[in-house]
């Protein structure tokens, strides 16, 4: 177990060569999410997918890791269950060292789909999660418009989300999700809906909040550019079962900006993931084929 | 946009309705004059204007309006609680809802009215009795409309809310309901059309009440005029309960 998580937290080479340096099991130890051989099987007709086989890796205090897969990667599947909305896995997720099972206060969930409440206001969806917790009208909202503002929607906070671009109500889900305080922030591909133009434009918004809160931030995407300009790791995932393939070092300079897109090293960092991906991503376009073809075979 | 355009775009709707609906009577007043319509089947427009301040004065008109809108209004509360409340339950337990969804969507379409002389017997010939009559026509697509509302709501609503650690309570309160809302409000009006239409049909059958027992009085007195303007005081009371429940709406949605 261990070693799987060694193997995990190793980090890979800042030229993005492939040699991968391991981090010692003392360093691992601090991390504020561990993950453990996680393995996930999902049962079908033609007896069961394995969507995760020995997943191993931990999020520094402080650190953006995003990690980057093909479809069919099982990368919902991890965020699911790391976020405690999917149980029947094996393996280990901690945060803290302390083992969880389900929903925790730790992990912040911002999901890929759309979920604001319509119903509610701006700053009333801000708001939410410390409603439940029971806090007071007045000192409920005076720490909602904290975050209202850390996300850049000072003016907004008594518009409805229908009233709102797709960006901006996806910050306003950052925003709740914030202000619920957790350790760790978890997204799953918030920006995919969104285009390239607002996303590297909202990518310099979450780096700004990350260096603002020195959140500890978890992002799961399929989108290179994306982990590229934000992560300070990326771990790269295998097509199906999903296993760490590699984890790369992004050595470029903070405080970043989507500036960054243009230089030479963000390039190679892209060339190189892409190198790695591509063999994935062919497996998973394979495979879909040789699926669809199966199923036409059986006249479905 | 311009502030005379955003003005022209919030007033044009209600005035081309206005005017329209003048222009059919129009019309229906000059078929009626030239002979193309029967003036003893549909009397003209005209003549059921000047009728008002007759069946105002002498018909007693709001009491019985205050009448039938109270019966509507009892009728209107049970089919909501009653309704929402069997909604959820059958949302809830789905061995239920595959049991009882279709006898539900069954008895929508079912003529109900035809059950009165059952009412009469049960409750005699009072309030009760158009009440319960119009509570039992209303009900199944409240509780249609609610089983389908709750069961439309967004999966990733309901996972932000389990992230969130709520209680299955909270969950219902503060996601699961205000997500259905719409849909329940779409029941609940088209539960009080037909409780509406059953309270002035069975006000008319046993001759008991408020603006249902003017209309037969007026038929058979063969006031036309008078009959069709008492129609209107019944469409006045559709109105009223459509506003109202425009804006209970609008405050539960604020309030979710």
């Amino acid at each position: 177990m261990a070693q799987g998580l060694a193997q995990g937290l190793a980090q890979g080479s800042a030229n993005a060569s492939t040699s991968n340096r391991v981090t010692p099991l003392a360093q691992a130890k601090a991390a504020v999410l561990t993950v453990e051989d996680l393995e996930m099987r999902f049962a079908t007709g033609d007896g069961g997918i394995a969507a995760l086989d020995k997943v191993s890796f931990g999020v520094m205090p402080g650190e953006l890791l995003a990690l980057i897969g093909p479809s069919g990667c099982g990368k919902s599947t991890l965020f699911n269950i790391i976020g405690g909305l999917l149980s029947g896995y094996r393996g280990r997720v901690a945060v803290d060292g302390e083992t969880v099972s389900g929903p925790h206060a730790s992990i912040g969930m911002v999901f890929q789909e759309e979920s604001t409440f319509p119903w509610r206001t701006v700053i009333d969806n801000v708001a939410f999660p410390l409603e439940v917790a029971g806090m007071s009208r007045r000192e409920r909202i005076a720490h909602a418009r904290r975050f209202v503002s850390l996300v850049g929607l000072d003016g907004f906070e008594n518009s409805f989300p229908s009233e709102l671009s797709g960006g901006m109500r996806q910050r306003v889900s950052m925003a709740r999700t914030l202000a619920s305080e957790p350790k760790i922030l978890l997204m799953d591909e918030p920006f995919a809906a969104l285009d390239e133009q607002t996303r590297l434009l909202l990518g310099d918004k979450v780096l700004q909040i990350q260096q603002q809160l020195n959140q500890t931030m978890l992002l799961i995407t399929h989108n290179i550019t994306e982990a590229v300009q934000l992560a300070d790791r990326i771990l790269v995932m295998t097509y199906r079962p999903g296993r760490v393939k590699r984890v790369v070092d992004i050595n470029l300079p903070r405080p970043r900006t989507s500036e960054i897109v243009s230089s030479e090293a963000f390039g190679r960092y892209v060339a190189q993931i892409w190198g790695d991906l591509r063999e994935e991503a062919s497996r998973g376009l394979i495979d879909d084929e040789a699926r669809a073809l199966h199923a036409r075979g059986r006249g479905e | 946009m311009s502030a005379v355009t955003l003005t022209a775009r919030r007033v044009l709707p209600p005035l081309v309705g206005f005017g329209s609906f003048v222009l059919i009577l129009v019309a229906v007043e000059i078929l009626i004059r030239a002979g193309a319509i029967n003036r003893f089947i549909v009397p003209p427009p005209s003549e059921v204007a000047a009728s008002f301040g007759r069946v105002i004065a002498e018909e007693n008109i709001w009491r019985r309006f205050a009448f039938t809108a109270w019966e509507c209004f009892a009728a209107g509360v049970l089919l909501t609680v009653f309704g929402v409340l069997i909604g959820a339950l059958l949302h809830r337990v789905r061995v239920l809802r595959l049991a009882c969804e279709t006898w539900v969507a069954a008895m929508a379409s079912a003529p109900l009215v035809l059950l009165y002389p059952l009412l009469l017997v049960m409750f005699g010939r009072n309030a009760l009795t158009i009440i319960m009559m119009a509570f039992i026509s209303g009900l199944a697509p409240v509780i249609l409309k609610t089983i389908e509302g709750l069961s439309s709501t967004r999966r990733v609503l309901l996972n932000v809310g389990r992230s969130f650690k709520l209680t299955p309570s909270q969950q219902f309160w503060k996601i699961l309901f205000p997500s259905a809302l719409p849909a329940i409000f779409v029941g609940i009006r088209l539960g009080l059309i037909f409780a509406l239409i059953n309270v002035v049909g069975v006000e008319f059958l046993i001759n008991f009440g408020g603006l249902g027992q003017l209309i037969n009085e007026l038929a058979e007195r063969y006031d036309l005029p008078g009959t069709y303007a008492a129609i209107c005081f019944v469409v006045l009371v559709s109105v009223v309960f459509f506003a109202t429940t425009e804006r209970a709406e609008r405050w539960l949605r604020s309030a979710g």
